[in-house]
């Protein structure tokens, strides 16, 4: 064996390391306190820290089609204007209402698991939360019938009347690609609220760990973020050349 | 001679059963769960590239028709990039010891660890039945229109397996990113960190930053083929340009992602064995954070010949020169730290030295190419296939290839056939060269790539490279049978076999399940092969 060799020629300098023990524990362990973390804190700000990670991926995967709708509207705006304008603007704007809603619900579900509040307080805001959510997803889902019965759904039957029937259709490709996205983070929040909610009937939520309560409240606060900058884009720019 | 006295109960024989692996937490059976699959997938991809070679031997397609070849092709590029050298170091040594060389019990998430490996087995599922079901034609690059509109292959299956595997990326970058922040032993700072640490960090913000953008390409051409949505394909009003900007911009810091983890087992490696400290840690680590920087901002250098103007060729072509720069520094520095060093020439350390030949080699080449002239002669030559094969593959595979040799012991508790290992490198190493080194020659003469038929005059090159490819495949195996060997009848392994610094040497090998029985508490760097006065490190 090689180490009894290379000892005698290099002589070891002190360790690098000391392994000592850590201090003891001050007080008793949290019941959801996982055996790999030292204390809770550590635990809480490895969550939150995986999420805004995990958030800024999500960023990026959305980047790739705010990309796609930067380069086609340089290339046609007109084009996009005129497609834009079919899209419901009473729809859009009273779902951009909900879905703030549903933000202020979160942050209030965030704080009464944060204060220790009852757990019916925090499944209530929680509740709520996903009342706004499935309200969102109803109407997108009348949106989308409307654009379907008026054959504004690209492929072989996408019909068209105005001036330019080509980027109309590269406008609803894109508008189906990022709001379909968009649901899909919204029916995955619903479920996330769905599992949350459950663990605060439990009553697991209190001062000393309400870490899942605030991790799915960034999660759901940043879903509500990409709508904020998909409604302006979707619906409002260049409305006011016509109508 | 050892003085750690090996512990009975160790993560190996803590928990029998099929159960007790499938369902487990510990990064360290995670890991090897990892190099099951990857190796699994290395000799799947292997297996393409032996036919490619075959194929290729005479200039007729007679082995398999042009049709069969383009299937090879594809499904080799999408193995071995997506299943192989993108996760082989991170997933396996990473996973195994960045806990450990950070003085933690285990990573911030081992659930979502566990998660990201079942999520990349069922990308895989996606992948073998795309392959099982009639193949993939369009190349790895999944170049639009083609993959959209007019190969008639099984793109979306496996595009969807592309995109399920990026999560287990995302989730494993994720993971090491928040472990090394927040679950670091007291006292160690950043500039105490391993090196090995250091170009995983960097590894991990190229996989969470580079990752999704690629899973919403593959996604768009998913929906594009399945719903006519018109994104890429002109005839329906898209942008193929587009398409090569969104890919590239993943696939090329994807490079990256297979070769700053296998630099940081060449640091650790060049230490070890030199009994030295790295020349310059502070350079070394940051140019970890360079070349992810930078490798961002270079995609557009595979899209000289596409169309985007001459003014973006220029800007791409000289920031893609920049990242020769912090990978110089590497090389220079693992040159310093051997100068006047005690080195030993022990298996793990001849590959590292592969390593620097071959990647000297493959980045030397990337300057040609990086070049908006030169590339216009040479692209999608041989000359091509080769500079990647010598920086990825070249890259990936030593540094896995040395790591997996260095930290056996520590993962098996068993010593290897030293004389086996030196005989396996040696082999590795001239049929590595024998392969892609004429193919720099035949693509410089101007073989194209990606045809089942080439001209009689490349036929000299073209068996030679083959008989490299052989030897290779050979030199392949030969770990293979001694490494599964030494796991029954190795020489037990003492907690540190190489007389190597650092935390992981620490721990009886092979580690207890929670690692550390006390959190350590770092006193200096942890890698000091010298009195720390001597070298200014903290």
């Amino acid at each position: 064996m090689r180490s009894a060799l290379s000892e005698q020629q290099f002589p070891q300098y002190p360790a690098p390391v000391a392994i000592q023990p850590a201090p003891a524990p001050e007080h008793a362990h949290h019941p959801w306190l996982q055996h790999h973390f030292d204390n809770m804190e550590q635990q809480a700000e490895a969550s939150t820290l995986g999420m805004w990670v995990f958030l800024s991926t999500e960023i990026l995967f959305f980047g790739g089609l705010f990309m796609a709708y930067l380069v086609y509207r340089h290339a046609s705006p007109e084009g996009f204007q005129e497609a834009s304008h079919e899209l419901n603007r009473f729809w859009g704007t009273t779902n951009t209402l909900v879905l703030i809603c549903s933000s202020l619900t979160m942050a209030l579900a965030v704080r009464a698991a944060q204060t220790g509040q009852s757990r019916k307080t925090q499944v209530g805001w929680l509740l709520g939360t996903m009342v706004f959510g499935v309200g969102f997803l109803g109407i997108k889902a009348i949106e989308y019938y409307d654009k379907f019965v008026h054959h504004h759904v690209p492929g072989p039957y996408f019909h068209w009347e105005g001036m330019y029937p080509k980027p109309a259709e590269q406008f609803y490709s894109l508008y189906f690609a990022m709001t379909g996205l968009h649901a899909l983070h919204m029916i995955i929040g619903l479920g996330i609220m769905a599992v949350i909610a459950v663990m605060a009937w439990r009553g697991i939520f209190d001062e000393e760990y309400y870490t899942p309560v605030e991790v799915a409240g960034l999660y759901w606060h940043f879903v509500d973020i990409v709508w904020i900058f998909l409604f302006p884009l979707l619906y409002l720019i260049g409305g006011h050349f016509k109508g | 001679m050892d003085t750690t006295a090996t512990p009975t109960l160790n993560y190996l024989n803590n928990g029998h059963g099929l159960k007790s692996w499938l369902l487990t937490r510990d990064h360290k059976r995670i890991a090897l769960l990892y190099l099951w699959s990857v190796t699994a997938f290395f000799f799947l991809g292997g297996f393409f590239a032996l036919m490619i070679r075959l194929e290729l031997l005479t200039p007729a397609s007679d082995l398999v028709q042009p049709d069969t070849y383009n299937k090879l092709f594809t499904m080799h590029g999408i193995v071995m990039v997506f299943f192989f050298l993108i996760p082989s170091i991170p997933a396996t040594l990473g996973n195994f010891l960045i806990p450990i060389m950070i003085g933690a019990k285990d990573l911030a998430f081992p659930r979502i660890n566990l998660l990201s490996w079942y999520i990349y087995i069922l990308g895989g599922l996606f992948t073998i039945t795309a392959a099982l079901t009639g193949g993939v034609d369009t190349g790895w690059t999944f170049y639009a229109p083609y993959s959209t509109t007019a190969s008639n292959s099984n793109v979306i299956l496996a595009g969807l397996g592309i995109f399920i595997t990026g999560f287990s990326s995302i989730l494993t970058g994720l993971n090491f990113i928040v472990t090394v922040h927040r679950m670091r032993a007291p006292g160690l700072t950043w500039f105490r960190l391993p090196l090995f640490v250091w170009s995983h960090y960097a590894t991990s913000l190229i996989m969470i930053l580079g990752t999704p953008v690629i899973a919403i390409t593959v996604l768009l051409v998913a929906v594009e083929r399945g719903l006519h949505l018109g994104i890429f394909d002109p005839a329906l009003g898209g942008d193929p340009v587009l398409f090569q900007h969104l890919f590239w911009f993943y696939s090329h810091p994807a490079v990256y992602i297979m070769i700053l983890p296998a630099m940081g087992v060449v640091s650790e490696l060049v230490q070890a064995f030199a009994r030295k400290n790295i020349f310059g840690y502070a350079f070394v680590a940051f140019s970890s954070l360079a070349i992810a920087i930078i490798g961002f901002l270079v995609w557009g250098h595979h899209l000289f010949v596409s169309g985007q103007s001459t003014y973006a060729g220029l800007v791409f072509s000289i920031i893609s020169m920049f990242v020769a720069i912090p990978s110089a520094v590497k090389v220079f520095n693992w040159t310093a730290t051997l100068y006047k060093g005690s080195v030993s020439w022990d298996s793990p350390m001849l590959y590292a030295f592969g390593f620097i030949g071959l990647f000297t080699i493959g980045g030397l080449t990337g300057l040609f190419l990086a070049t908006l002239g030169m590339d216009i002669h040479m692209h999608d030559t041989y000359f091509i296939i080769a500079h990647f094969h010598y920086v990825m593959v070249g890259g990936a595979i030593f540094g896995f290839l040395g790591g997996l040799h260095y930290w056996w012991p520590k993962i098996t508790g068993r010593m290897y056939p030293e004389g086996w290992a030196k005989f396996a490198c040696l082999n590795i190493f001239i049929g590595f060269n024998l392969t892609f080194g004429p193919q720099f020659i035949v693509g410089y003469l101007g073989m194209p790539r990606r045809y089942a038929m080439y001209a009689p005059e490349f036929q000299v090159w073209n068996v030679l490279s083959t008989a490299g490819a052989t030897i290779l495949g050979i030199g392949y195996l030969i770990p293979m049978v001694y490494f599964t060997w030494s796991i029954f009848k190795g020489e037990i392994a003492s907690a540190n076999p190489w007389g190597a610094r650092g935390l992981e040497w620490e721990i009886p090998s092979p580690p207890p399940t929670e690692n550390f029985l006390v959190t350590p508490i770092v006193t200096h760097g942890t890698h000091q092969y010298a009195p720390s006065h001597e070298v200014g490190i903290v």
